[in-house]
């Protein structure tokens, strides 16, 4: 069995940490057992909540297992339970997305900024974004909004000193060793360097988030006609 | 039956208990800030699930009803009345057709709970009927009231008790109904006290921060809302800066940004967070701390997550028996 810890956040909800680090064999560990919860949810379980090394648990008290001590040792007890049969990892399960990216223009702002800071051509940023290995670490901030990990570590750069108080859906940027994507018009430091047609949040689609904590992502490079073609698309296809 | 929005007030808006399970896809849970109020105005009003009520902050609306119905309204004081006559707060009450329902001057607290039977009756979206203003879903059509909005209920209009008949609106007693409101004082300069379990990161803060959290008062700042409450006082430093590893958070949890003002997570909050979590609020005292004012004034009091957690159990058993003093009662009325 592998390294873990439990701690309480408040009365009503517990955390379990796999790791001290954001990598992807610690994000493994976090989603299988996640899911695991998911799949098999313990007594008193109201929500599961996958970080980048923890995943939190929300429980109500009183639905908590049946036993003796605190709700909080009861959870906690049928959580060690769980981990007693880890889980391990859902490597063979991941799913696997293409994400198309109108790389620079107006799509990407940022995109020749980031190329002059990280001394390389756009080219080389667009090539080395496209060939980094991302995977969905989680989804935060606002809904739907991935932090995706896995950026090559050449394109490595701080947040922009001034955020944009708007930012147009589908734009896709770079910031430390992460890629996001804005699923809704919101402020936002990251530093764009292209745009997906793709929606990824629709509060009244059957489901309503296109990306999972735990997916993996391949971004393809379009140009700006098949944007606006499989956005098109994408309209009549909700209409 | 339907309710027309005369005047939205400040900010009113439908919540239920929240949109749980979503919290993963970066989906804020949200729904009633003050659960408490919530469930007693529900319960009142003779619902016996999770219905949306309407959460009127501060300034209240004025809402008119089409039909004879029951409503129940907890939480803060806002003054209501109908015509002229006052509204009493935590009860049942029967309103006539065409009363029109309007709010006044704060008493005490900051939001009121409106429970109509039935229920305001607006689509789920994600399993919940809370509203999520700064998504724009949820609720009715994702945003708080406006002038001429039509609201529709789930109830079909009540005949007036026996004795009301010309009257605009009637208090009915429910026996053995005795509610506790969970609303702070509202004389001037008075402190709440709000109990708290230590947080993930309170090894972190310096012993200067460890002695001054307790004993300290904080002021709640008007920048407020119903993702986070933040607090004006005494500055909590950590042993050492740096950034942490964005992890879970919840209702309640008290994190401290780098400028020392700590914030405590409402509602509204995002699911995870990367501030270092000091404390987090008693589940039993979050109403409560919901209810205080921008500029009134707490203090946080530590207890055990034994403690903590007997409190809240204790709790739910009160709402359990309430529950069945309401559903007794209605079985036994016509």
């Amino acid at each position: 069995m592998t390294a873990f810890r439990i701690e309480p956040v408040g009365d009503c909800a517990l955390l379990v940490g796999f790791g001290d680090h954001v990598d992807a064999g610690t994000s493994d560990r976090v989603h299988a057992f996640a899911h695991h919860l998911l799949d098999e949810p313990v007594a008193g379980q109201r929500d599961v909540v996958p970080a980048f090394t923890t995943v939190t648990l929300h429980y109500r008290p009183e639905l908590a297992p049946p036993g003796t001590g605190s709700p909080y040792a009861r959870m906690r007890a049928a959580v060690e339970a769980r981990l007693a049969h880890d889980p391990g990892t859902r490597a063979g399960e991941t799913r696997v997305f293409e994400v198309p990216v109108w790389y620079g223009g107006e799509a990407g702002p940022d995109l020749e900024d980031v190329a002059l800071r990280c001394a390389l051509t756009t080219a080389e940023v667009i090539d080395r974004h496209v060939r980094s290995a991302h995977r969905v670490h989680m989804l935060g901030f606002a809904p739907g909004f991935p932090f995706i990990g896995g950026l090559d570590p050449a394109l490595s750069m701080p947040r922009r000193a001034t955020p944009r108080t708007h930012i147009p859906p589908g734009s896709v940027a770079i910031a430390r060793d992460q890629t996001c994507i804005y699923p809704l018009d919101t402020p936002g430091g990251w530093n764009l360097i292209g745009r997906t047609p793709l929606r990824l949040f629709d509060p009244d689609a059957a489901v309503p988030c296109l990306l999972e904590p735990g997916d993996a992502l391949r971004f393809v490079p379009i140009d700006q006609a098949a944007y606006e073609d499989l956005l098109a698309r994408q309209a009549g296809d909700a209409a | 039956m339907k309710i027309d929005v005369i005047k939205p007030g400040a900010l009113s808006q439908l919540q239920d208990l929240g949109r749980w399970g979503h919290q993963r896809f970066g989906v804020p849970v949200g729904g009633a800030i003050d659960t408490w109020s919530h469930q007693l105005a529900n319960l009142l009003a003779g619902n016996t699930g999770d219905e949306a009520t309407l959460e009127v902050l501060l300034m209240g609306p004025s809402l008119r009803f089409d039909t004879g119905t029951w409503i129940a309204l907890c939480g803060g004081d806002l003054s209501p009345r109908i015509g002229a006559e006052a509204v009493p707060m935590h009860r049942r009450v029967w309103v006539a057709a065409g009363s029109q329902l309007d709010f006044g001057k704060r008493v005490d607290g900051l939001r009121t709970y409106v429970a109509v039977r039935g229920g305001f009756d607006v689509a789920p979206v994600m399993g919940s009927r809370s509203t999520f203003v700064r998504g724009g879903f949820g609720g009715f059509q994702g945003r708080g009231l406006r002038k001429g909005d039509v609201l529709d209920t789930g109830d079909a209009g009540t005949a007036p008790p026996s004795g009301a008949s010309d009257r605009a609106f009637a208090v009915v007693p429910v026996p053995g109904f005795d509610v506790d409101p969970q609303v702070p004082s509202a004389a001037p300069g008075s402190v709440t006290v709000v109990r708290v379990v230590r947080g993930e990161h309170w090894d972190g803060f310096t012993a200067e921060a460890q002695a001054a959290f307790p004993e300290a008062t904080y002021r709640l700042s008007p920048q407020s809302d119903r993702m986070g409450y933040r607090l004006e006082g005494p500055a909590l430093a950590r042993r050492q800066p740096g950034e942490l590893i964005s992890e879970g958070v919840t209702f309640g949890t008290v994190q401290v940004p780098p400028d020392g003002q700590p914030i405590v997570l409402m509602a509204e909050r995002q699911s995870a967070g990367g501030y270092p979590k000091i404390a987090h609020v008693a589940s039993v005292d979050l109403p409560l701390l919901s209810q205080l004012a921008p500029s009134q004034s707490l203090r946080f009091e530590p207890v055990t997550l034994e403690e903590a957690q007997d409190l809240l159990l204790e709790r739910e058993t009160r709402l359990a028996a309430l529950r069945r003093v309401q559903q007794a009662f209605d079985e036994s009325s016509p």
